[in-house]
């Protein structure tokens, strides 16, 4: 599903770089933990799965295309498959739950039918029917984190990228999060989860990749957050 | 459904950067309403031109006896006058009509001009030269009249009415070029003040077009209510200068000018029309353009 293939990245005016020469095969309906400390580059990786940014060398394929060769106006169609999700939720203040959860669909132009169909179902699934009227700043951090994930999936991605989805969360909404992202990986849907969280990884023994100063220095399947120190 | 969540945007964008909005619609119609009356100012012009152009003629006046001049030995003989006529008759096309006038002729139009003023009393025929009338197909042409017949012998004086006529004009240019000045120095405000108006909306709504960008709209549906907020600002703008224009052809022009100026003939509404039709088209083209030269710069997609 996502396939980097000696992919490397060095930012403009930056001494060293984010990724250096990576290798790693992701496959469809798996679910990886991205971890490492910050700047090992956990945030690189996943912009360029989304083509924000360009590898400074090497190749990023995802769905079995080289996204490198993708033209931009090809760009959108590439994000429809992917749903992201982030630490700060990146919610719409000024809209309600449903309409920030049909921003999504109405942005891509889904007519109005489809629109009404899908956001309840998927406001249900994510637990937040009853309150669909609410405005973000009315919710609890968890309740936006399942906004947003609502948001993300609501389009039905074959992937989803979570960018430290639990960062500002407590530890018990934090497991809300993750059983609500591991029902979401059940349906199909690829997962990459970049984490600091090392209770989340440690309990649900997915795979995981640790990067270290933009080198992979661990690829582990069932893996923990990381040795001992 | 994407067409009313494409206007509820434009109209939520125009809202609350209201300020901004009235300032754009204002620049856009004051450099407008600037622009247009330089346009029918032009069109009033050429109209008056094309009427008293019809109208004006070059005189060639003869010597009479009493002539001063260098170039007269008293009245102007017949042979002169019949080489005069042919020489005028050879400069056709140019000339197209020429007409003799005699003392007599003169003297009755002198009469009539100066009907019971005590000058009319004391002139005779005599005083008052022969000429030829010369009208031409080209009035912009007289040098050409003026340079072959001033000095010949039996002429007294050649006299053009153009001449007259183009101080007029050459003020009424004078003011249309002040107007489009203007009204380019307007108009290139106006390209700024769009420009940094999109600038300042695509950062305050960076939050939107970043989510947008994430879900996979496409550059299209990002940058459409942009778009179409200019051009919104751009039309209401272009009508409220199109209103001015029609108050003035309706106020200054219809009431005042007209009335007062029986001799000559003022542009139509038919002139207002079609520069309102060239305004809102420069309008909306320029603020549509302004628009996608500055998101293409401050929005990233």
């Amino acid at each position: 599903m996502i396939r980097f293939d000696n992919v490397s990245k060095t930012y403009k005016r930056a001494h060293s770089p984010a990724l250096r020469d990576v290798n790693v095969e992701i496959e469809r309906g798996e679910f990886v933990f991205l971890v490492g400390p910050s700047g090992s580059g956990k945030s690189t990786f996943l912009r360029l799965c989304l083509k924000e940014d360009k590898p400074t060398s090497g190749t990023v394929w995802v769905a079995g295309k080289d996204i490198g060769k993708l033209p931009s106006w090809r760009v959108p169609q590439l994000r429809r498959q992917i749903g992201t999700v982030f630490q700060d939720f990146r919610l719409l203040p000024n809209k309600t739950v449903a309409q920030n959860v049909a921003f999504a669909l109405e942005v891509i132009g889904k007519p109005r039918s489809h629109v009404n169909r899908v956001v309840p179902e998927v406001l249900e699934m994510v637990g937040l029917d009853g309150k669909e009227g609410r405005f973000p700043d009315q919710l609890s951090g968890g309740e936006q984190q399942r906004v947003a994930i609502a948001r993300a999936f609501v389009n039905k991605p074959t992937i989803l990228i979570a960018d430290e989805p639990t960062g500002n969360l407590d530890p018990t909404t934090s497991v809300g999060i993750m059983k609500l992202l591991d029902r979401i990986n059940r349906m199909g849907t690829t997962v990459v989860m970049a984490t600091h969280d090392s209770h989340i990884v440690d309990q649900v023994r997915k795979r995981v990749v640790e990067l270290a100063d933009g080198i992979v220095v661990r690829d582990q399947e069932r893996g923990v957050y990381g040795y001992a120190y | 459904m994407r067409l009313r969540f494409v206007m509820g945007e434009v109209w939520n964008g125009l809202r609350r950067n209201l300020t901004m909005t009235f300032a754009l619609i204002i620049t856009i119609a004051v450099s407008l309403a600037l622009l247009g009356g330089g346009l029918l100012l032009r069109q009033q012009v050429t109209q008056m031109k094309g009427y008293w152009f019809d109208k004006v003629e070059v005189s060639i006046f003869l010597c009479t006896k009493n002539s001063q001049e260098s170039s007269c030995a008293g009245a102007a003989s017949q042979a002169e006058k019949d080489q005069i006529q042919a020489d005028l008759e050879s400069m056709s096309p140019l000339v197209q009509d020429v007409y003799f006038e005699t003392s007599q002729e003169a003297y009755d139009r002198f009469l009539e001009q100066f009907a019971g003023s005590p000058i009319a009393d004391t002139a005779v025929p005599e005083d008052l030269g022969e000429s030829f009338r010369v009208k031409l197909s080209d009035p912009d042409r007289y040098p050409v009249i003026t340079s072959a017949f001033t000095g010949r012998p039996g002429i007294e004086k050649v006299d053009d009415q153009k001449q007259v006529l183009d101080k007029l004009f050459r003020l009424l240019d004078g003011l249309q070029l002040i107007a489009m000045s203007i009204a380019l120095a307007m108009l290139i405000v106006t390209v700024l003040l769009v420009g940094n108006t999109m600038r300042l909306a695509a950062f305050s709504r960076r939050r939107e077009t970043g989510i947008m960008r994430l879900v996979g709209a496409s550059k299209f549906y990002i940058q459409l209510p942009f778009l179409l907020e200019s051009m919104v600002a751009a039309a209401i703008g272009a009508g409220l200068a199109i209103g001015a224009l029609a108050l003035v052809k309706s106020l200054l022009v219809d009431h005042f000018l007209a009335p007062s100026f029986k001799f000559t003939s003022f542009i139509g509404w038919e002139s207002v029309w079609t520069t309102s039709v060239v305004l809102f088209g420069i309008g909306i083209a320029l603020a549509a353009l302004a628009a996608l030269v500055t998101l293409r710069r401050y929005l990233r997609v």
